[in-house]
């Protein structure tokens, strides 16, 4: 495969300035089925204060590339080509070379900021560890260091957190550590990989803003590791876009966003969900003589915890979904929105309020009622590869809802089977199939076949496409609403991603904190919404459009300022010591005050 | 086709994103992940059971005690002949032959004979059938009650749970010892079944535990979640969705389970609660013969050799079974 690299011919930078530079670099793991090409010869570099995003979806090495930065693949792995961190050769450095360059001169951020800390140490244990490993500040001074980081990057109240366990802390706030964490020996680059994928949109928003600032203010380059058109439009300099191993194109965000050269990169960004773009089949006739598929009134979901009052999940929370009607229910993480999809299903006990579906009492019904009513409900969860036994091969997957039920018998299972997989388009041949020889989007597909082997008439899905790369979630959805037109089923589509939720749903819920903030047609929630959390929400989504992005951040920023919030950045004074310098005993020129919400 | 892994196993070209279909959504993201899991490459279908085979074959270690393991099953029972049925050896362990010299190793007697001239070769095999027997059954026995106990214990938790996690801790607080050898003197009128069938009912203790923590971990997962939303009954789920998952733990637990009851079988006999003379078993030959170590070494060693050589192949094939249950454990080469 060709590299179209189109950036401009303006000042070309000297290899000697870049702070990470990649050389014709392959990596190839050896597997016990032969040779493995993760990246097959690549070359890129990062300058300091530049971001560059390595855009892909799974699979494509992106993640591979970032490792060989810090030495850190696994043993089977072969790197060929030079890799270099401002002066150094990473290939040859030993052991204690590579322990004293990761840190100091390259550090990460990781993707799931609650894995990337050790639960059992305070926050102020794993920030000073690193100060103390490379020698920069010990005892009193390496905690005041501390204190200081968390300051910069916007946790209030720094000293009282340094005490702190990573559960305690938000998880916006945990990222915002892990880049204290990052930035403690101010490295020449950071590798951000994946840095908001696990967060909320809006506390996404807020660490784009920090980790903007970051190489605004310290000068850092950072290498960005995404599969988020938005959040490259939002926060690149230059973009390369890498598929199977291979760099496609490259070239600055507007180049490559605004005019992509390469077919895939084209691809890649057609398949994007826009907010207000797509054009969902028009509302379905009107219901209300017949019964809902689903009705909750003032439902309330409570957990019982040990020694504590009752956590209340869900608080008076009343909707319905008509019969044929695409329900979108949207919030943000802990907003109790797959709660209640999980207790539509019956999997958790309402603690008051009722679940009516298709007029009965789901929290009345208990044995043989249940199991005749759990036939007419179907489910596709979030993770396609947690939620099928990886024992069972796919035709054994779809047809156990009917094994259940005792319908038909193997002959006329076995019919419905092939008939399931046409209409999710999938071959035949994957009767015998198990899911882990299945990518991610066929699995997804899988489940949903399974969830419409009963022809149910109420389907609850359960994020069931964020676990899925951009152009498969957008062939999977577009299949999804195939097959509601043609099976005429109720969906109850849980979902944070608003754009998603733009191309299906019908009517929107929006939950914030286990109440329900807005509620109507999508066109009024989505595209005019009244509440301000609903703003809020939609302000913080990403448009994979680098001047409209722009706009929408300034947008973003007068909305903060106007609802009293402040904006996310490092908090940096002009009398800022590198690390390295001796720092005074108490030396503590910060006192910003960063905003709530994070 | 990418060949980063096998995602698209046919090439059907389904997607309308047709560059992006074979990219997986496990592939890439996350950080300091293992490369993508090995897939096989040719148009064939592999269960997750082919794949664990496959890689058991390779554990070479494993491969090479099965022979071993064979080989001594198919001596000592082809030898001397199991019941009524002959062997090709042409002396009992009972009957008593003229001694020759001072009993050591000779072409008639090859493993010698002992105080008062019975072959040892025959007696060694029937204790090597006795203590293979023992160890199977006490193997199987007990990683049925296991996982049994805890499979309920950990689906069903509350009440359920409790009850039987108090017994197994009553079971466990007792010394194992203890409680064998009172009741292998109680079920030694039994014969060698009465004494497996005590055994295995007071070692299913650690699998029960273990398989309960396995299980309450499973039960979490969103396929049983799936299961349930369909209507699946308890028992269906356990069976069908929940144990086939957690075979790996079952399986390497049982094999480790057959070589520590070898080894109690031994002690029990040792201490002579085990298997009664004049039957006999290896534990029984080393507790018989503990003082003719110096004068006669042979009347030890050679059951105690067989001892070792089949614990020690018993615990090589868990090894293996646990190597292939677990592809995470990737051998550098």
């Amino acid at each position: 495969m060709t590299t179209l690299d189109i950036t401009s011919p303006g000042p070309q930078a000297t290899p000697g300035d870049a702070v990470l530079s990649f050389e014709d670099l392959t990596v190839t793991f050896g597997t016990d089925f032969g040779d493995v090409h993760a990246v097959k010869g690549i070359t890129l570099d990062v300058r300091p204060g530049e971001v560059v995003a390595l855009v892909g979806e799974s699979g494509s090495g992106k993640s591979v590339t970032s490792m060989t930065a810090l030495g850190l693949l696994p043993g089977n792995a072969r790197v060929g080509g030079t890799v270099r961190v401002g002066d150094k050769d990473v290939s040859k450095l030993d052991g204690k070379g590579l322990r004293q360059m990761r840190g100091n001169d390259v550090a990460m951020v990781f993707q799931e900021p609650m894995t990337a800390l050790n639960p059992v140490l305070t926050i102020g244990d794993q920030l000073t560890e690193g100060l103390q490993l490379h020698g920069i500040a010990f005892g009193k001074q390496a905690e005041a260091r501390a204190a200081e980081l968390l300051r910069m990057v916007g946790i209030p109240e720094p000293e009282r957190r340094l005490k702190q366990f990573p559960h305690e802390l938000s998880g916006g706030q945990r990222q915002r550590v892990v880049i204290a964490m990052a930035i403690a020996c101010d490295p020449k680059v950071i590798i951000a990989d994946e840095p908001t994928t696990a967060l909320d949109v809006t506390v996404q928003a807020d660490i784009l803003d920090l980790l903007r600032s970051l190489k605004e203010k310290l000068n850092t380059g950072i290498l960005l590791i995404t599969h988020n058109m938005g959040v490259v439009a939002d926060m690149a300099d230059r973009v390369a876009v890498m598929l199977k191993g291979d760099i496609v194109e490259m070239g600055t965000v507007e180049q490559v966003l605004n005019n992509p050269r390469h077919e895939y990169t084209r691809r890649l960004l057609a398949a994007v969900p826009r907010l207000g773009v797509t054009s969902a089949a028009p509302l379905v006739e009107d219901h209300t003589e017949e019964l809902p598929a689903l009705d909750l009134r003032n439902l309330v979901i409570e957990y019982h915890r040990l020694g504590k009052p009752a956590f209340r999940a869900v608080d008076d929370v009343s909707f319905q979904v008509g019969p044929g009607e695409i329900v979108g229910l949207v919030g943000e993480s802990g907003s109790g929105k797959s709660t209640i999809g999980k207790c539509a299903l019956g999997l958790i006990p309402a603690h008051s309020g009722s679940v009516s579906i298709l007029g009965q009492d789901l929290t009345k019904l208990r044995g043989k009622e249940l199991k005749a009513l759990r036939k007419r409900i179907g489910v596709v969860f979030q993770d396609p590869s947690a939620s099928m036994n990886p024992r069972l091969p796919v035709g054994e997957v779809i047809a156990e809802p009917m094994v259940v039920h005792k319908i038909g018998d193997d002959r006329s299972r076995r019919r419905r089977v092939l008939e399931l997989l046409d209409a999710v388009e999938l071959p035949r041949s994957f009767y015998n199939r198990y899911p882990h020889e299945l990518s991610g989007g066929q699995r997804q597909r899988v489940s949903v076949a399974r969830a419409l082997t009963l022809e149910p008439e109420l389907l609850v899905a359960d994020e069931p496409t964020s676990a899925l790369d951009v152009s498969v979630q957008a062939s999977v959805l577009k299949m999804f609403t195939n097959l509601q037109e043609r099976y005429r089923f109720a969906c109850l589509f849980v979902s944070h991603d608003l754009a998603v939720v733009d191309m299906l749903a019908h009517r929107v819920v929006v939950l914030q904190n286990g109440e329900i903030v807005e509620q109507g047609l999508r066109e009024d929630v989505l595209h005019n919404p009244r509440e301000e959390y609903t703003r809020r929400l939609l302000a913080a989504a990403p448009v994979p459009e680098p001047v409209e992005q722009r706009r929408r951040r300034e947008e973003r920023h007068a909305l903060l300022l106007e609802l009293g919030d402040e904006i996310a950045e490092l908090h940096v004074e002009d009398g800022y010591e590198r690390p390295g310098v001796d720092l005074p005993k108490g030396h503590n020129p910060y006192t910003t005050i960063d905003g709530p919400g994070v | 086709m990418s060949d980063i892994r096998n995602t698209a196993p046919h090439g059907e070209d389904f997607e309308p994103v047709p560059g992006a279909q074979s990219i997986d959504v496990q592939g890439g993201v996350g950080a300091g992940h293992l490369p993508p899991e090995p897939l096989p490459t040719e148009d064939k279908s592999y269960s997750q059971t082919q794949l664990v085979w496959r890689r058991f074959l390779r554990h070479r270690a494993a491969m090479i005690s099965c022979a071993v393991i064979v080989l001594i099953v198919l001596v000592a029972y082809s030898s001397i002949g199991v019941g009524p049925i002959p062997g090709w050896w042409d002396k009992t362990y009972l009957a008593t032959y003229d001694k020759i010299g001072t009993g050591s190793p000779t072409l008639t007697h090859p493993f010698g004979q002992d105080a008062i001239g019975k072959d040892y070769f025959a007696m060694t095999m029937r204790g090597t059938q006795h203590s293979l027997f023992i160890a199977l059954g006490i193997g199987v026995l007990s990683t049925i009650l296991g996982t049994l106990v805890g499979a309920l214990a950990g689906y069903f938790r509350g009440w359920v749970d409790s009850v039987l996690m108090r017994m197994t801790d009553v079971f466990i607080v007792i010394p194992l010892l203890v409680i064998a050898a009172v009741l292998g003197k109680m079920a030694s009128s039994w014969g060698i079944w009465g004494l497996t069938l005590i055994l295995g009912a007071v070692t299913w203790t650690g699998l029960a535990r273990l398989v309960r923590g396995e299980v309450l971990s499973l039960r979490e997962r969103e396929f049983v979640m799936a299961a349930q939303a369909v209507g699946t009954s308890a028992s269906r789920i356990i069976v069908k969705h929940i144990l086939p998952n957690a075979v790996g733990v079952i399986i390497v637990n049982a094999t480790l389970a057959i070589s520590s009851a070898i080894l109690l079988e031994t002690a029990l006999s040792f201490l002579g609660y085990g298997v009664q003379s004049p039957d006999t078993s290896l534990g029984l030959l080393i507790s018989q013969n503990q003082n003719a170590f110096a004068t006669r070494p042979w009347l030890f060693w050679w059951p105690g050799l067989l001892i070792l050589t089949i614990a020690l192949c018993v615990n090589f094939i868990g090894d293996g079974l646990r190597d292939a249950f677990d592809p995470r454990q990737t051998r550098k080469d």
